[in-house]
């Protein structure tokens, strides 16, 4: 039963590589925090079937939502910030501060 | 010819072969279609692994939001920013400590969880007993789901409209924007019109 937490655990740490090393594209580190959130979703569904509970289930069903929402936010802010600054690197992401 | 796909190992090794090869492509494919469509490629190949272990409903969901509404969500905008193809990343070397260090972290901490206490609960399941009660009172798992999800969790289901609600609003207000050819509502001024001003007579 070990392995099918393992295969789940190396895809968050994939994604969390992601994260780091491309930090030139915001697209990408939002498709990583898609996969972090799949990753947990595998793992709450696996442990709910290993320990006999469905309100793992339950919570995967929630934190899809948290995704859905999750996407459609950072997509809007990444347009808004195409919009002002015709680039969507984020080195420079720290100009957008008040 | 798929024969070999029966086997419960091998099945689930060719799955997660398929999950590592697609998660690879996401991060590193430089052009962003490409790696929207490997993420696709991860989503189904993630709800197959689901529908192996009999959680239908999850599975169908996530073929229905992952697939349907977050990915074409991510291709819609790439469409419409026209984005050229991203340079190389040059600073691989640059970032590789401090993610380095947190990965560490990481592996401790599922380290210490795995040793202490759930590892005793693992070795229980390898003696795998016929369950009978289960078999008198076969739910399906939409069923069961839908049980909990109404009468003892109403209130997260509550709150999770609430997220989706929150997350309709915000990308309207971040990205509307006011012009005076934009259709608005002017409440005063709709209460204020005189109707028999207004109001044209049936010939």
């Amino acid at each position: 039963m070990l392995k099918y937490f393992f295969i789940s655990f190396i895809i968050f740490c994939l994604s969390f590589w992601g994260i780091f090393l491309t930090r030139k594209n915001f697209l990408i580190i939002l498709m990583s925090i898609e996969m972090m959130l799949l990753s947990i979703n595998l793992n709450f569904i696996i442990f709910s079937l290993i320990l006999d509970d469905i309100i793992g289930q339950l919570f995967a069903l929630f934190v899809l939502t948290v995704a859905a929402g999750e996407s459609a936010v950072g997509l809007a802010l990444l347009v808004i910030y195409y919009r002002i600054k015709g680039i969507i690197s984020i080195d420079f992401i720290s100009s957008l501060k008040g | 010819m798929f024969f070999f796909l029966f086997n419960e190992n091998s099945f689930f090794y060719f799955i997660s072969f398929i999950f590592l090869i697609s998660s690879f492509l996401v991060i590193y494919s430089i052009n962003p279609i490409h790696s929207i469509l490997s993420l696709i490629l991860l989503f189904c190949s993630s709800s197959v692994f689901l529908l192996f272990f009999n959680v239908e409903f999850l599975a169908l969901m996530f073929i229905i939001i992952y697939v349907g509404a977050i990915s074409v969500l991510f291709l819609f905008v790439i469409m419409m920013l026209n984005i050229k193809l991203i340079e190389v990343n040059d600073n691989l070397i640059k970032y590789l400590p401090i993610s380095l260090f947190i990965f560490l972290i990481f592996v401790f901490d599922f380290y210490l969880i795995f040793s202490n206490t759930l590892l005793n609960i693992l070795d229980y399941n390898k003696v795998i007993y016929i369950q009978w009660i289960n078999l008198l009172f076969k739910k399906s798992n939409i069923e069961s789901l839908g049980i909990l999800l109404f009468t003892d969790f109403f209130f997260i289901f509550l709150l999770s409209s609430l997220i989706l609600f929150v997350s309709m609003i915000g990308p309207i207000v971040l990205t509307l924007i006011t012009e005076k050819k934009n259709k608005k509502q002017n409440i005063y001024e709709q209460i204020n019109q005189k109707y028999n001003l207004n109001l044209q007579k049936n010939a």
